[in-house]
């Protein structure tokens, strides 16, 4: 009995009162909502055993769209990154008019169903859309190839870069920044030395939201993808294709394929955090 | 049969209504009321892409007659979308009273999961399809690139639009209308037709999951030069875009038949078998299929059929059963997975 306490008192987690309760419903909401459903996605692909995901999984078709869905999200997380920061920069270090109705419209991305907007790119980037069209006589077909693929997934994940750089970028204080001025920083000493330091954690948030957010994108990139097997065909896609032909067990092991390369993906992610992180606190 | 296992449940439910309707009117004194109209009803109707303005009108028109008839209300929901995943939708037990599919397959497949009766094809007339369609081209005005066969479908620069025969009932009637005149060409065989079906579908620059889908992006969009249409569909687009359309009747078909059926596991549960055949059996009906002529599906009833025979011109139509050995043949030699559509774009 004294040891089973022993083993339990190095761990005791937390003075702070209500540690039970909130713990308690933390692991119970996480279950119910996250967990027992992945579970289940986990359990369902062995129907035809490991030979029959490996089969599903090899399959050339399978393959590029795996490929297509990660590289292009991949890409598109990283220019967010860059058009994330720019956006949430001219949101917070300049006044002017309509500022809050361009606030608002970074958000449209969020709320707009992703069918509308999907469709609205797809008419816009068609070949005879007003932006398809200008690209279209030099050669350049952005919709129903996987170009329309990235700009769907570059419309969907902006907001998470902006939105969690935003508030990190207010608080970087314009005091820190003449502070760096008198002790003799230049503008791009102050960038990389005071200002980007205290930002990338952010920025590799917002990154991975947008990343995790684009893999398994499906309502907008539909409309604008064109769907063509081995060139402009998405993962999600795949499983769709395959549940709609009643194989369940091909549909999850794409499923749970996309769902341990994202984890992969998210764990570098992390780990890169953390790196910056400990680089941050030991300047 | 399973109607009359059904009729003392029915019949216990009513009196108990009746008995639960008397006790409420005795309450208020006003014992008159006691039979006053029965509780208002509701049929789930899942159906295909396509048919959305057909069926609007079906169940205004039905409705109207099952108030009249019986004085019941009856509100009835439409659900559309491709048949394939509707089918699936169902299967995964979106309550369906009624389905209206593209294809007796995606009709089998549930009767495959004990939802109806392996027989159901055979409980109405005609394979159960009150009204049945083809495929036809649309092209855009003056036909510029001249497409007025299958065969031109596959010369350079021409684009074609179909829906991915995966997702789309629509379009796997596409495919076996190119595959069968690919067949029927002096020599053809089937090595000649699975090149032609190869070449065809490198023709298309966009797979849309449906048909409604494949129109909007030929008619809304302006991409590609032949649509590959359900003929109703292409109709369709000529009355709400005119002028910029027109419809080319190619050498040879196929007869699509799209099916209707009660789901027996639903109607049970939710006892509404009897509305739910009234309303399937409505569509043969003459006023049925003259609603069916109106939206450009062609009626079984020889009557209508004649009435309006000039917007359904005559063109030789093979048939599922008669070329291809019936749909789950079918299904299985052509769409399931490593099939002859997936071999198209195995790389070389």
């Amino acid at each position: 009995m004294t040891t089973v306490r022993a083993a339990f008192a190095w761990r005791r987690p937390s003075v702070i009162p209500g540690f039970g309760p909130a713990m308690g419903f933390t692991l119970f909401y996480l279950t119910m909502i996250v967990l027992i459903p992945l579970a289940a996605l986990a359990l369902r692909p062995w129907e035809h055993g490991v030979a029959g995901v490996w089969k599903t999984l090899s399959d050339d078709r399978v393959l590029a769209a795996l490929r297509l869905s990660f590289g292009a999200a991949l890409i598109a997380s990283a220019l967010n990154v860059v058009m994330g920061v720019i956006v949430a920069w001219a949101l917070v270090r300049y006044r002017f008019p309509g500022k809050g109705l361009v606030d608002a419209a970074v958000d449209l991305p969020f709320a707009l169903p992703t069918a509308v907007a999907g469709i609205a790119l797809a008419t816009l980037y068609g070949p005879h859309g007003w932006i398809g069209g200008l690209f279209f006589p030099l050669g350049i077909k952005i919709a129903y190839t996987p170009l329309g693929v990235l700009i769907a997934l570059i419309a969907v994940g902006l907001p998470f870069v902006v939105r969690t750089v935003q508030p990190i970028l207010a608080e970087a204080e314009v005091e820190i920044e003449d502070a760096a001025a008198t002790l003799g920083a230049t503008q791009w000493q102050w960038f990389s030395r005071v200002l980007l330091p205290a930002l990338t954690p952010a920025v590799i948030t917002g990154f991975s939201l947008a990343f995790a957010r684009a893999v398994g994108e499906y309502g907008s990139v539909i409309f604008i993808a064109g769907n063509m097997p081995m060139r402009s065909e998405i993962a999600p896609l795949l499983i769709v294709t395959k549940l709609e032909q009643f194989d369940y067990a091909g549909a999850a092991a794409i499923g749970l394929a996309m769902l341990v390369l994202s984890f992969a993906a998210l764990m570098v992610i992390n780990g890169l955090q953390l790196v910056a992180a400990r680089r941050g606190s030991a300047r | 049969m399973p109607n009359t296992l059904n009729r003392p449940q029915n019949r216990r439910s009513l009196l108990k209504a009746g008995l639960a309707g008397a006790g409420i009117a005795a309450g208020a004194g006003v014992a008159g009321m006691a039979w006053a109209a029965p509780a208002p009803a509701t049929l789930l109707n899942v159906s295909y892409d396509p048919t959305r303005e057909l069926y609007k009108a079906i169940n205004t028109a039905f409705a109207a007659q099952w108030k009249a008839k019986t004085g019941q209300d009856v509100t009835i929901n439409q659900s559309h979308g491709g048949s394939g995943a509707q089918s699936r939708s169902v299967a995964d037990g979106l309550a369906a009273d009624v389905v209206t599919l593209a294809l007796a397959w995606d009709i089998d497949a549930l009767a495959d999961r004990d939802l109806l009766a392996k027989d159901w094809q055979k409980r109405l007339p005609d394979n159960s399809s009150p009204y049945t369609s083809t495929i036809v081209f649309l092209v855009r005005k003056g036909n510029p690139k001249a497409s007025r066969d299958w065969g031109d479908l596959i010369k350079p620069g021409i684009e074609v639009i179909t829906p991915n025969p995966k997702t789309s009932g629509g379009a796997r009637w596409n495919f076996l209308a190119a595959y069968a005149w690919a067949l029927k060409q002096p020599g053809g065989n089937d090595a000649k037709a699975r090149d032609y079906i190869g070449k065809l579908y490198r023709q298309v620059p966009v797979l849309d999951t449906g048909a409604r889908g494949s129109t909007n992006t030929f008619v809304q969009r302006g991409i590609g030069d032949v649509l590959l249409a359900w003929e109703n569909e292409a109709h369709l687009s000529l009355v709400e875009e005119p002028g910029k359309f027109e419809i080319v009747t190619p050498s040879l078909s196929i007869l699509a038949e799209p099916p209707v059926a009660v789901v027996d596991k639903v109607v049970e549960r939710k006892q509404t078998r009897g509305i739910a055949e009234a309303y399937l059996k409505f569509l043969y009906t003459p006023e049925g299929q003259e609603i069916i002529a109106k939206n450009f599906y062609r009626p079984r009833n020889a009557t209508i059929g004649a009435k309006y025979g000039g917007q359904f011109p005559k063109l030789p139509l093979v048939t599922i059963d008669g070329q291809f050995g019936g749909w789950r043949k079918a299904q299985a030699t052509f769409f399931a997975d490593g099939g002859v559509f997936d071999q198209i774009y195995k790389p070389k």
